[in-house]
């Protein structure tokens, strides 16, 4: 076979590549430049609480949720999965923080009495917090280690195995 | 919050006026007030053109996250909304284009920016579309170039006994149809 037969096939070589290198990442992901970095610090007026500070709980595991009560059937199907794992964990020293994004007030609480969340919950006006953390979407989970880095973040309903992996590893501290 | 409010008070401030024409001239100065207390007002409350365009100039430049091929500056979204104003809010604090774009893709990675960052990987998006039109004039130049020499390899060779024969020939004729 002459080089210049040999030319057709080679040019498709790097289309090919192309097109499988945007076949393999899904469009709709975007990757998290926040990964394995310094969590943002954020202030969270708490329904019936005092306010929250992330830097305030340094040394401890934080489970940071998104959620809206108008996200219908994710934020309804994962909301009793939060509330299950808060309560298993802990006493094991995790926090878990619900950010309730683009909501009215009435429709936050009415979701957390529906779901009899226990764990601290607070509202983002102006979605200064969503914006911080790279949110695109509800719902959307952060785990926060001891360090105060985010050591994963998924987009979506979680699982309760992936949850469980992702909690082990933030409570072993690694 | 909470705390103790205190009212101005008025009949002490303002000595009242005991005489009509001091309560004409009161009632002049008060509605005088009137223009200027609105235009104060309106100062306050209005937003500065050049700020919106410098707002609208940098949220152009970045992508709606929930929406299709739409700017920051365009979409209606309740996200893109919040995202202009904190555009906003970061261009009152003094902060320039470069900072709050850095500040955004900080958050959400290169995804943010609608035009790519010309770097990396994406430096075959800027590059690509030259190297194709480069490489595709050259294709074509040297099919053109194909094309002109088989046409002239293609010419009839004549044999010149058979030319000459009837280049002497046509003279034949045309000498005849003379005579």
């Amino acid at each position: 076979m002459s080089w210049k037969k040999a030319l057709i096939p080679l040019a498709c070589v790097p289309v090919i590549i192309l097109l499988a290198y945007g076949f393999r990442s899904d469009p709709r992901a975007i990757p998290s430049p926040l990964l394995q970095k310094a969590a943002p610090n954020f202030r969270l007026a708490v329904f019936d609480g005092e306010d929250m500070m992330l830097d305030s709980l340094k040394g401890k595991p934080v489970v940071l949720n998104f959620w809206a009560s108008w996200c219908y059937p994710a934020c309804y199907e994962e909301a009793p999965l939060l509330e299950s794992a808060w309560r298993k964990y802990k006493e094991q020293g995790l926090i878990m923080v619900g950010v309730a994004i683009q909501d009215k007030e009435a429709n936050i609480r009415e979701f957390m009495r529906r779901f009899n969340f226990t764990f601290p919950n607070g509202p983002d006006p102006g979605s200064k917090i969503s914006i911080d953390y790279g949110v695109y979407g509800v719902p959307e989970t952060f785990f926060i280690d001891r360090q105060g880095r985010i050591a994963y973040k998924h987009v979506g309903v979680l699982t309760p195995a992936l949850m469980e992996v992702k909690l082990q590893a933030i409570l072993r501290g690694n | 919050m909470g705390g103790r409010v205190t009212q101005p008070r008025m009949d002490r401030d303002i000595p009242p006026a005991r005489h009509g024409r001091g309560r004409v001239a009161l009632l002049i100065g008060l509605l005088l007030m009137i223009p200027l207390a609105a235009l104060a007002a309106s100062a306050a409350t209005s937003v500065s053109p050049d700020l919106e365009d410098r707002v609208r100039e940098i949220a152009s430049e970045l992508r709606c996250v929930v929406c299709q091929n739409l700017s920051v500056a365009d979409s209606p979204s309740e996200l893109a909304k919040e995202m202009r104003n904190l555009v906003r809010e970061l261009v009152q604090q003094g902060k320039g284009r470069e900072e709050i774009q850095a500040y955004f893709q900080s958050r959400y990675g290169d995804f943010i920016l609608l035009e790519p960052a010309k770097r990396g990987f994406n430096l075959l998006v800027w590059c690509l579309p030259f190297v194709a039109l480069l490489v595709g004039a050259c294709g074509v130049y040297l099919a053109a170039r194909r094309w002109t020499e088989r046409r002239e390899e293609a010419k009839p060779v004549v044999d010149p006994v058979y030319a000459e024969r009837v280049r002497r020939e046509l003279r034949e004729r045309e000498g005849s149809g003379r005579s």
